[in-house]
């Protein structure tokens, strides 16, 4: 390629017939990406500015004479501030403290799971097939279902007391629709964690292996200083997106437990209980809280963690010698680790 | 020793094969519970037997009575998740070639910012739209929610889609040019033929996307006759909790997820191959 010859000889000239290069490449991709570009700024990029400016105004309630008041007023950061204090302060403190609970939860046991569950399936060779067809099932359920499905489950006349043998009330406020909750939503999910691991688990090599048994590594050693670090970036990938997934969880709360229920009431839900009633100011601030918080998290977890979200897409590409410039990502998404791309795409090895 | 050799393959072998039955077991016993509840007579709905003495299909006969409006809704659904997997499909289609194939100053911006997309909270998106269509009067249509139905299967389509393009070697184009193809004549007449497996996987991963969709669907359409499937399933709730009409639920939920299951059995290789490919759900 042409970049070669400027690498010998890289003067400002050169330089120049080189970026004209790339913004020719750069005006097809351009044309190429911006139907997708514009969709995903219509859809995505307009809500949440638009969600930034509406928590900042209030509609309706009641005026200091005592008269309805029509249209919006701007409000400034009112709403936040009411969130923050007296009684919605509770309910918003409470749908956080319910929210991360179901997260933290949720994902330590669907990620113990979903590891296990690779572990056997990849070591298992007959019933492939048909632990991979049913291993799909619940991923293939719709959430509405699946929450109708255990609703059921857990009636108070229903199978899960029968075979418990007790006598629960499950959909009533309380830790027992807690953990109702907790139980769909790792059923769901943690096979669909396997499943990544599992493509993870399939990319190291036998010789890997082969070679700590010959230096005679016990199964556990072999587990926690090879199996574990070779899925580690194709299981921070996978439990990255399962925490930002919980994070907004709506469906599985709202359908098996209900609306307006304390215990189980999370972010999404109260944001959508406020939008019900046309509050719409409130309803967009509690909107933003969450979108605030879900990118703290998702920022923390990958400099903490260095998941490296688009590793497979960044792997295929060929290396230039304007190395700084491939580097061109928001901070966060850039902080792959040496081996990050091996086992999260598959087939890299 | 000798004895220790021969009792470890003993255990090798059996333990992977009880696992694999504890996963079968626990990924399919609350699928059989609806299924078999949903095959129950009203009467003995409560009956836990786990084969049901008399099986019946009276709760799918309710189901799909002409007051509940269940085979409508099941038409909005499909109208709906279609809709939004062929726009899908045209659109990303274009993108995700262009990521595969093209090297340009800030693909992995645009990357980045396609997978970020893809993690961004539904209600903080429904709120602000669901303002702006009631302005634009568009609550109780199709494109309510369709339009923002998008935002969650755009960015799973093209990340789907550029994994696939970029498994197919770039010799295929570079032939087609030789032989006196234009490039978009080489994507039209030789590409996508080929990646019809790779578009036909995540045509499927998008409609079930679509299809299990419940926010948006309950967010934008407060009429019976225009909701989806899933949001009439679960406003079959009665009155108080005991009167929850169960059976037809169940009915209703087998019918809505048999599809779905279908389509899993059949192209499960593929699936899982465009799951794992995509990364993400």
């Amino acid at each position: 390629m042409s970049e070669s010859a400027s690498a010998v000889e890289p003067t400002p000239g050169k330089n120049v017939r080189r970026t004209s290069f790339n913004e020719g490449t750069g005006r097809l991709a351009a044309l190429l990406l911006s139907p997708t570009l514009i969709v995903l700024l219509l859809v995505i990029g307009y809500p949440i500015i638009s969600a930034l400016r509406e928590s900042l105004y209030t509609s309706g309630g009641i005026g200091d004479d005592g008269f309805v008041i029509e249209g919006t007023r701007f409000v400034g950061l009112d709403n936040f501030a009411a969130i923050f204090s007296g009684e919605t302060g509770d309910r918003f403190w409470n749908a956080f403290y319910n929210t991360t609970f179901f997260t933290v939860t949720c994902v330590v046991l669907e990620t113990l799971l979903g590891v296990l569950m690779a572990m056997v399936m990849h070591k298992a060779f007959k019933g492939r097939a048909i632990v991979r067809a049913s291993i799909l099932i619940p991923w293939a359920i719709p959430t509405v279902v699946s929450a109708l499905l255990w609703k059921w489950m857990f009636q108070a006349d229903g199978i899960a007391n029968a075979v418990l043998g007790t006598q629960i009330l499950w959909s009533t406020e309380g830790w027992q629709s807690v953990l109702s909750v907790i139980v769909a939503d790792t059923w769901k999910t943690a096979p669909f964690i396997g499943l990544l691991v599992l493509a993870g688990l399939q990319t190291i090599p036998d010789e890997v292996y082969e070679a700590a048994k010959v230096d005679g590594a016990s199964p556990w050693k072999t587990f926690t200083r090879i199996t574990l670090p070779l899925v580690k970036p194709a299981l921070l990938v996978a439990v990255l997106f399962r925490i930002l997934d919980t994070l907004r969880i709506f469906d599985l709360p709202y359908v098996l437990v209900g609306p307006n229920k304390e215990s189980v009431e999370t972010l999404s839900i109260l944001a959508f209980l406020e939008a019900n009633q046309t509050r719409y100011g409130p309803a967009a601030a509690y909107a933003t809280l969450l979108f605030v918080y879900i990118v703290v998290v998702a920022y923390v977890f990958v400099r903490l963690l260095g998941a490296d979200v688009i590793g497979d897409a960044r792997a295929s590409k060929p290396k230039k010698n304007g190395k700084s410039k491939d580097n061109q990502l928001p901070p966060g998404t850039a902080a792959a680790t040496a081996s990050g791309s091996l086992a999260a795409g598959g087939g890299g090895l | 020793m000798a004895q220790i050799a021969a009792e470890a393959p003993w255990y090798r072998r059996w333990l992977p094969l009880v696992g694999v039955g504890l996963i079968v077991l626990y990924c399919l016993v609350p699928f059989y519970w609806m299924v078999v509840s949903a095959f129950r007579r009203p009467s003995d709905q409560f009956d836990n037997s786990i084969i049901p003495k008399r099986w019946s299909i009276e709760n799918f006969t309710d189901v799909f009575q002409p007051g509940t409006g269940f085979g409508r809704a099941l038409l909005n659904s499909l109208i709906v998740a279609g809709t939004v997997t062929i726009l899908t499909l045209i659109v990303g289609m274009v993108a995700a070639y262009t990521l595969a194939r093209l090297d340009f100053k800030f693909k992995n911006l645009v990357l980045a910012i396609i997978i970020t997309t893809s993690m961004f909270p539904g209600i903080s998106l429904v709120i602000p739209l669901k303002k702006l269509f009631s302005d634009i009067e568009w609550i109780n249509t199709y494109q309510a929610m369709i339009v923002p139905s998008l935002s969650f299967a755009l960015p799973l389509a093209v990340w789907n889609l550029t994994a696939f393009f970029r498994q197919m070697p770039r010799e295929l184009e570079q032939a087609a040019m030789v032989d006196g193809c234009t490039p978009a004549q080489a994507f039209r007449k030789v590409i996508i033929p080929l990646a019809a497996p790779g578009v036909f996987t995540t045509a499927i991963i998008t409609f079930i996307a679509a299809w299990n969709e419940f926010l948006i669907a309950v967010s934008m359409v407060n009429r019976k006759d225009i909701s989806t499937a899933n949001v009439l399933i679960a406003s079959f709730t009665g009155t108080s909790g005991r009167d929850q009409p169960f059976g037809s639920q169940m009915a209703a939920g087998v019918v809505v997820t048999i599809p779905l299951v279908i389509a899993v059995l059949i192209f499960q290789r593929r699936i899982v191959a465009g799951l794992t490919a995509g990364g993400v759900k």
